[in-house]
C-alpha cells in the first residue's frame, strides 16, 4: 500500500505543477479554489457515470452512446484489476484527479495521460470509498494521519486541515452540515420530505461526532452509496433532499469585473475565434443539400422540424431564401420575447389573406383562416417558426391553434426547436396534426439572436438596468424622499443575510423616518409609498398579523452599488 | 412522382374505404336503434375506440357522413377543447346543427338563420323551436325534398356526437345530459360518446342520478390491430402496387405502430415517408411501376440510367452468373442491357404473384399450429420471410413438424382454403398446383370410404383405387398399403406427409427473400435508419452527443478523444456543458466562469502578457456568457433566486 501510495504521489506532484500555477494565474488564494473545486467534482463524476447509464437503458439503439458506456465498463473493470488493492495510494491517486474538477477536460486534451480520462469515469466509485476512510479516521485520530494523507500534503500545504476535512465528504450533504455553515436556501423544497430515513440516521452520528460511531457509519455509508450509484431516481433525490447546497459564496460583485451590457458582449464576441469554422461549414453545406428534399416533403404534406444543438437561423434563413423567393412566406421568430400566436395568426389573416377586421379570439380566427384556405385553392403559405419551443409559443393552447393551422393541406410549416423537453409539448393529437418529419441538423454555430433577447441569465445586464432606473427615478425625487428610500435600502442590506426578512414594517419605517426628521406624520410617509409603488420602486404586503411591510425588489448587489453611488453623489 | 402522388392517393382511398366498412355495422345497428327511441332516456351510444386516439377523428368523420348520408341531417360532432363550459357547448352545437341544415336545403330562406346563430341566447329552448321549426317545413315540403322524405325518418332525430368524452368536463356532461333529458320529447336527440380507454369511463364521470338518464348501448370498435392488418394485407402483399417495404423498414414501422401510438394514420404517414424517400433517393425508381409501364420505361432508360443499373449489387451478382460472353454484352450494350433488364423485372413480377398466394397459404398453415412458431399475424410471416430464408429457420422446423401432426378435419380445411387462395390469385403457375391439391383434397375423402370398404372386400377397394390412381404418386402410396395393411392410419399419415412436404416445396420454390432476385433495388425501400432517424427522432440524444463528443459532427482531429472527457479545445458550450455537469444543483456563476476560463486559458498557451491578458479575459468572459446563456436556451439551467449569482441546473443525470 505505502508503495502504491508513494507512486501515487509521485506521479501527483508532477502533474500539479501546472495546475498550480494555473490557480497563481488566476489569482486567489489556492485554498480557496481547491476548496471550490473538490464538491464539484465528486458529484460531477457520479453524474457522468449515471449520464453513461442512463442512456443506455433509454436509448438502446443509440448505439454510440451504449458503445462508450460498454468501454466505461470495460475500462472500469480494468482500473479496479489495477489498483483495486491499493487502497490508500492508488485511491487516493484517484481521488485527486477529481479535485482538480475543472481542469479534467483541460488535462484530458494530453494525450499521454490517457489512464486520467479513464479515471474520470472510473473514479465514480473508488472515490466515495476513499473518502470515507480518511474522512472518518481523521475524525478518530484528530492529528494522526494515514499515510495517503501526507502524501496530499506536499502540495496542499496552504490548506488548513480543517479545510481539508472539508473536502473529505464533499459529496455527502450530510456529514458538510456538521462542520460548515452551507449557505442556506430559503426555498425548502418539497423533496426534502422525501429524504430518506436511512439519512437521518446517518446524520446523527456525524453530528454527535462520537467516537465510537465511526466504523459502523462508514460501512452504512459506504452501502448507501453503492445503493445509490445503482439508481438514479435515488440519486436525484439525494441532491434534493437538502435544502443546503453546497457551493461557495462568492459572486460577481467580488470579481471586480466589470458588467458587460448587450453591446459590448457583442463587440467582445466577434473578437473571439470562431473554432472549427471549416467543419461547421462542412455540416452546413451537408444540410444545405436537403432543401431540395425538404421542399418536396412539404408538399407531400409533411412538416418539418429541425432539431439538434446550434442555432439553426441561418440555415432556416438560407432555405427562406435560396427556395422560398418566389412564393408567400411567413417567418415567425420565435425567440423573441414578445411574440404570441395571436400575432402570427394576424399576420395571416392581415398580409396574407389581406383582411382587415378583428376577431374575438384567436379560435375565430382559425377558423377564418381554415375556411379561407380551404375555400380559395390558389392560397399557399409558408410558414417558418425559428423556435417553435420558446417561452410564448410553448404553451398547450398556441401549440394546439399552430398544429391546426399547419395540418392545413396548403400551409407549410417549417420549425426548429432547441429546449431538451421540447417534444414534450405535443401529445398524440398534436403530433399527428403537426405531421413533423424530424430532421436533426446540429450546426454548432452560436445563438446569437435567440439569446440577445433572453434577459434573465445575463445578471450583469439586468442588474445594471435596475441601477439605472433607480437612479433616475431618485433623482427626480426630493431629498426627503431620497433619505427615506436610503433608510429603507440600508434597513434592507442590513438584514440581508436573513433569508426569511420580510421587510420594514410600517410603524418601524415611520418611527425611523421621525428620528431622522424625513417625515412629520404617517400620511405624508404613506403618501411618499405610494409615490414609491407607483414608480415599482418599492413592495408593500401584508402580513398574516395584518401589519404592512416595505421591500425593495431588487437583489442586494444592486443596492448595494445604489448606496454607493449615492454617497458619491452626495 | 406523378406516380408517387397517385399511390399515395390509393392509399388513402383504400383507408377511407376501409373505414367506411368498418363502419357500416354501426350503421345498422344504428338504424335499428332509432326505431326504439321512445322512451324517456336520451338513447346514448358508446363507442369504445381504442388508445389510438389519432385516428379517431378520421373514424368520426366518416361515422357522421354516413348518419348524414343514411339517417339523418342533423349531426354536431363537438371536441371536448372547443367545450369549456355549457355556454361554449350549446354554441357549438347549435353552431353546426344550423349550419348543417343550412347544407341540406341549400340557400333557402336561411340566411336569418345564419347571422341570428351568434345572436340568439343559445339554450335548448330556442334549439327546440329552431328544431320544430324545420320538422315542420320538411312535414309540409315533404315532396320537394328527396333526401329528408325518403330516406331519412319521419322526424329525423338530432345527433351529437362527443369525439373524446374522457377529455370533457364532467359538469358540463352532466348538465347537458340533464338538461336535454327534459327536452327529449320535443327534441329528439341521440348521443354518442366516443371513448378511449372502457365503458367504466362512463360511470366514473357521470354519477348515477345523470346516467341513469341514459339508454346506453356500448359498441366496440376494431381494435386497431385488426386496421393494420387489412391495411397491411391491401397494400404490401399485393401485386397492384410495385413499391414494396424491405423486412428492416416494415419492422420499424411495425415497432413505432405497437410500442409507440398504435396510429394507423401514423403507420400510412410513414408508409408514405417510405414512397417519398425511395422515389427521391433511388435513381432508378423509375422503374418500379406496373409492369407494362416499367418495360416501356425501361426503353427509354438514358446511358447513364443503365449504368446506375449495372452499379446495383444485384444486378453485378446476376451478370457474375453468365457466361462470359453475355457479361460482356451486358456490361457494354444497352440494349442487350435493357432486354435483359424487361426480362427480369418480368422475373420479379412473376415472383411477387408467387409470393403472395404461397405466403397467404403457408399463413394458413401456420396460423392454427399450437404456440404459433411462426407467429401468428401475415405481417409476422411476411417479415420471416423477407428476413432470410424462411426455411432454413429453426421455427419453420418446427412448425413443420406441428404440421405433421395435424388431424385430418383441420388439414381438409387449411387444404381447401389454400385451394381458394390459388385459385383466387392470378398466377399463371398455379393451375398445376390447384391440381395437385384438389388431388390431395379426394384422397382425403377416400380413404374413410376406402376404410370402410375395407371391411367389405378388399379387392373392390384395390380396384376403385385403380380406377381413380391417375398419379404415380399414389401408385407408391398404394404399394405401401398393401405393404402395411394392418395399419388403417398409415395411408393417411403418409397423406399428411405428401401433403406438408408439397407446401415445403412450394415454400422453397416461391418464398425466396426478396433481396436474393435480381433487380430487387428498384422495387424495395431499404433504408430503415433513415425512416427512424425521421419518424421517431430523438432531439435528446442528439444534444447530448453534440455536447458531449463534438468529434461525432465536427471532424476535426483536436476533438477527437476516447473515454468520457472532451478535449479542451471543443467548442465553448462544450466546455460549459461538461463543466456544468460536475455541480449538483446549484451552480456558482463565478466557479463556473472561473473554471471556464482555466479551461480556455490553457488552450491559448501561456502568453502571459499582463496587457493583452485583461483584454483576453474580457472576451472569455463574452464567451462564457454566450455558452451559459445557450445552455439556458436549451433548458439546462435556469436561473436561480435562491443564492445569489447561482444558477439551478435541470436536468438530473443522462441528459
Amino acid at each position: 500500500m505505502s508503495q502504491h501510495g508513494a507512486r501515487g504521489g509521485a506521479a501527483l506532484e508532477v502533474k500539479f505543477v501546472p495546475d498550480e500555477a494555473v490557480l497563481k494565474h488566476i489569482a486567489e488564494d489556492a485554498a480557496f479554489k481547491v476548496r471550490k473545486d473538490k464538491p464539484q467534482l465528486a458529484v460531477s463524476v457520479k453524474g457522468f457515470v449515471k449520464t453513461l447509464e442512463n442512456i443506455s437503458d433509454n436509448e438502446a439503439q443509440e448505439i454510440l452512446e451504449e458503445k462508450s458506456y460498454v468501454a466505461a465498463l470495460g475500462i472500469r473493470a480494468q482500473d479496479s484489476m489495477g489498483n483495486g488493492s491499493g487502497v490508500g495510494g492508488g485511491e487516493v491517486y484517484t481521488f485527486q484527479t477529481p479535485k482538480r474538477s475543472g481542469k479534467m477536460a483541460e488535462l484530458a486534451s494530453e494525450l499521454a495521460r490517457t489512464p486520467g480520462q479513464s479515471e474520470a469515469v472510473d473514479c465514480a466509485e473508488c472515490p466515495e470509498k476513499t473518502v470515507k476512510t480518511p474522512q472518518s479516521s481523521s475524525k478518530c485520530f484528530g492529528e494522526v494521519k494515514l499515510s495517503g494523507w501526507g502524501k496530499k500534503n506536499e502540495f496542499v500545504s496552504t490548506t488548513p486541515y480543517r479545510l481539508r476535512r472539508r473536502l473529505a465528504g464533499p459529496d455527502t450533504p450530510l456529514e458538510s452540515e456538521s462542520e460548515y455553515s452551507a449557505s442556506c436556501s430559503e426555498g425548502e423544497e418539497e423533496e426534502q420530505k422525501e429524504s430518506s430515513t436511512a439519512e437521518t440516521v446517518q446524520k446523527t452520528p456525524a453530528k454527535t461526532k462520537a467516537a465510537s460511531t465511526p466504523l459502523p457509519k462508514k460501512s452504512l455509508s459506504k452501502k448507501m452509496k453503492e445503493d445509490k450509484m445503482s439508481n438514479p431516481v435515488e440519486e436525484y433525490f439525494e441532491a434534493h433532499s437538502s435544502s443546503k447546497v453546497l457551493t461557495s459564496d462568492r459572486t460577481l460583485q467580488k470579481l471586480q469585473k466589470r458588467r458587460l451590457n448587450q453591446e459590448t458582449l457583442r463587440d467582445l464576441l466577434k473578437k473571439a475565434p470562431f473554432p472549427f469554422a471549416a467543419e461547421i461549414k462542412e455540416l452546413n453545406e451537408e444540410h444545405e443539400s436537403l432543401f431540395s428534399k425538404w421542399m418536396l416533403q412539404l408538399h407531400l404534406g409533411f412538416n418539418i422540424v429541425l432539431y439538434g444543438l446550434g442555432s439553426k437561423r441561418d440555415l432556416l434563413e438560407k432555405f427562406r431564401i435560396s427556395m422560398l423567393q418566389e412564393s408567400v412566406h411567413l417567418v415567425v421568430n420565435g425567440y423573441f420575447p414578445s411574440i404570441t400566436v395571436r400575432s402570427i395568426l394576424n399576420s395571416v389573416t392581415e398580409e396574407v389573406l389581406e383582411h382587415t377586421g378583428t376577431f374575438r379570439s384567436p379560435l375565430d380566427q382559425l377558423e377564418f383562416i381554415m375556411k379561407r384556405f380551404k375555400e380559395d385553392s390558389s392560397l399557399e403559405l409558408y410558414v417558418v417558426i425559428h423556435n417553435l419551443d420558446s417561452q410564448m409559443l410553448r404553451g398547450e393552447r398556441s401549440q394546439q391553434i399552430l398544429a391546426q393551422l399547419s395540418s392545413l393541406p396548403r400551409i407549410y410549416l417549417i420549425a426548429s426547436i432547441d429546449h431538451i423537453n421540447a417534444p414534450l409539448m405535443w401529445d398524440q393529437a398534436k403530433l399527428s396534426l403537426y405531421n413533423w418529419l424530424w430532421y436533426e441538423t446540429t450546426t454548432f454555430s452560436p445563438y446569437v439572436e435567440e439569446t440577445s433577447y433572453e434577459n434573465s441569465l445575463l445578471v450583469q445586464q439586468s442588474g445594471s438596468l435596475a441601477l439605472s432606473s433607480l437612479t433616475h427615478v431618485l433623482r427626480s425625487l426630493t431629498p426627503n424622499a431620497r433619505g427615506i428610500f436610503r433608510l429603507l435600502a440600508q434597513y434592507q442590506l442590513e438584514n440581508k443575510d436573513n433569508p426569511s426578512y420580510p421587510g420594514l414594517s410600517f410603524q418601524d419605517f415611520y418611527q425611523h423616518c421621525r428620528e431622522a426628521f424625513l417625515v412629520n406624520s404617517d400620511l405624508t410617509l404613506r403618501a411618499q409609498l405610494t409615490e414609491f409603488r407607483d414608480h415599482k420602486l418599492i413592495r408593500t404586503k401584508r402580513a398574516a398579523d395584518g401589519v404592512e411591510y416595505v421591500l425593495i425588489p431588487v437583489d442586494d448587489s444592486t443596492l448595494t452599488d445604489f448606496l454607493e453611488k449615492e454617497d458619491e453623489d452626495v | 412522382q406523378q406516380i408517387q402522388e397517385e399511390m399515395n392517393k390509393q392509399l388513402f382511398d383504400s383507408l377511407v374505404n376501409f373505414l367506411r366498412r368498418s363502419h357500416s355495422e354501426f350503421q345498422e345497428k344504428a338504424t335499428e336503434w332509432t326505431c326504439q327511441m321512445k322512451s324517456r332516456e336520451i338513447p346514448t351510444a358508446a363507442l369504445i375506440l381504442g388508445v389510438n386516439v389519432t385516428d379517431h377523428d378520421l373514424t368520426f368523420k366518416s361515422l357522421s357522413e354516413l348518419i348524414q348520408n343514411n339517417i339523418t341531417p342533423y349531426v354536431a360532432s363537438l371536441q371536448a377543447k372547443d367545450c369549456p363550459g355549457i355556454k361554449n357547448l350549446m354554441q357549438k352545437l347549435m353552431g353546426q346543427l344550423m349550419n348543417c341544415y343550412v347544407d341540406v336545403d341549400s340557400l333557402d330562406e336561411e340566411d336569418c338563420a345564419q347571422v341570428s346563430q351568434n345572436k340568439i341566447r343559445c339554450s335548448m329552448t330556442s334549439l327546440i323551436s329552431w328544431y320544430e321549426n324545420i320538422t315542420k317545413k320538411t312535414d309540409f315540403e315533404t315532396p320537394s325534398r328527396k333526401r329528408t322524405s325518403s330516406r331519412h325518418l319521419q322526424s329525423p332525430p338530432v345527433v351529437v356526437i362527443f369525439k373524446d368524452m374522457e377529455s370533457f368536463t364532467t359538469k358540463v356532461l352532466q348538465d347537458f345530459i340533464v338538461i336535454s333529458s327534459q327536452h327529449i320529447r320535443e327534441l329528439p336527440l341521440i348521443l354518442i360518446f366516443g371513448i378511449a380507454t372502457s365503458p367504466m369511463i362512463i360511470h366514473s364521470l357521470l354519477p348515477h342520478s345523470v346516467s341513469s338518464l341514459l339508454c346506453i348501448e356500448l359498441f366496440q370498435s376494431l381494435s386497431c390491430k385488426e386496421h393494420l392488418s387489412t391495411i397491411i394485407d391491401k397494400l404490401l402483399l399485393t401485386t397492384q402496387f410495385a413499391f414494396k417495404l424491405s423486412e428492416k423498414v416494415l419492422q420499424v414501422l411495425i415497432n413505432i405502430f405497437l410500442y409507440h401510438d398504435f396510429s394507423v394514420q401514423n403507420f400510412i404517414k410513414g408508409f408514405q415517408l417510405c414512397i417519398v424517400e425511395h422515389f427521391y433517393s433511388q435513381p432508378l425508381s423509375v422503374l418500379c411501376c406496373q409492369l407494362l409501364e416499367a418495360k416501356k420505361r425501361v426503353n427509354a432508360l438514358s446511358h447513364s440510367q443503365c449504368e446506375n443499373i449495372r452499379r446495383l449489387p444485384s444486378f453485378r451478382r446476376y451478370v457474375e452468373s453468365q457466361e462470359s460472353e453475355k457479361q460482356i454484352a451486358l456490361l457494354t450494350s444497352d440494349n442487350f442491357l435493357k432486354e435483359a433488364v424487361q426480362k427480369l423485372l418480368e422475373d420479379l413480377h412473376v415472383y411477387h404473384e408467387n409470393y403472395v398466394p404461397v405466403l397467404r397459404c403457408l399463413h394458413v398453415f401456420t396460423s392454427s399450429l399450437p404456440k404459433y412458431p411462426l407467429g401468428k399475424q401475415i405481417r409476422e410471416l411476411h417479415c420471416a420471410c423477407l428476413e432470410s430464408r424462411v426455411w432454413e429457420s429453426e421455427d419453420y422446423e418446427s412448425s413443420l413438424q406441428l404440421a405433421r401432426m395435424l388431424n385430418k378435419s383441420d388439414l381438409v380445411t387449411m387444404l381447401q382454403k389454400c385451394m381458394e387462395i390459388f385459385v383466387s390469385s392470378s398466377g399463371k403457375e398455379f393451375d398445376k398446383v390447384v391440381e395437385k391439391l384438389k388431388d390431395f383434397l379426394a384422397q382425403f375423402q377416400k380413404p374413410e370410404g376406402a376404410c370402410q370398404e375395407q371391411e367389405e372386400s378388399v379387392s373392390s377397394q384395390k380396384e376403385l383405387q385403380k380406377k381413380t390412381d391417375l398419379y404415380h404418386l399414389q401408385k407408391t402410396l398404394l404399394e405401401l398399403k398393401e405393404s402395411r395393411r394392418s395399419k388403417k392410419l398409415t395411408k393417411f399419415e403418409i397423406l399428411r406427409f405428401e401433403v406438408v412436404d408439397f407446401i415445403d416445396s412450394l415454400v422453397r420454390n416461391y418464398l425466396v427473400p426478396a433481396d436474393h432476385k435480381t433487380l430487387h433495388e428498384i422495387m424495395y425501400f431499404n433504408t430503415a435508419s433513415t425512416l427512424r432517424e425521421h419518424l421517431n427522432a430523438a432531439p435528446r440524444i442528439a444534444l447530448h452527443t453534440a455536447l458531449n463528443n463534438p468529434y461525432c459532427y465536427l471532424k476535426n482531429q483536436a476533438l477527437k478523444s476516447d473515454g468520457g472527457s472532451i478535449s479542451n479545445k471543443a467548442p465553448d458550450i462544450c466546455i460549459v456543458y461538461k463543466l456544468h455537469l460536475e455541480c449538483g444543483r446549484l451552480i456558482n456563476l463565478v466557479d463556473w466562469l472561473e473554471a471556464f476560463s482555466t479551461v480556455v486559458m490553457a488552450v491559448e498557451g501561456p502568453n502571459g502578457d499582463a496587457a493583452v491578458s485583461d483584454q483576453v479575459d474580457d472576451i472569455i468572459h463574452a464567451r462564457f456568457i454566450r455558452a451559459v446563456s445557450e445552455l439556458e436556451l436549451l433548458g439546462f439551467i435556469k436561473p436561480s433566486k435562491q443564492k445569489t449569482d447561482h444558477v439551478a441546473r435541470l436536468t438530473w443525470g443522462g441528459c
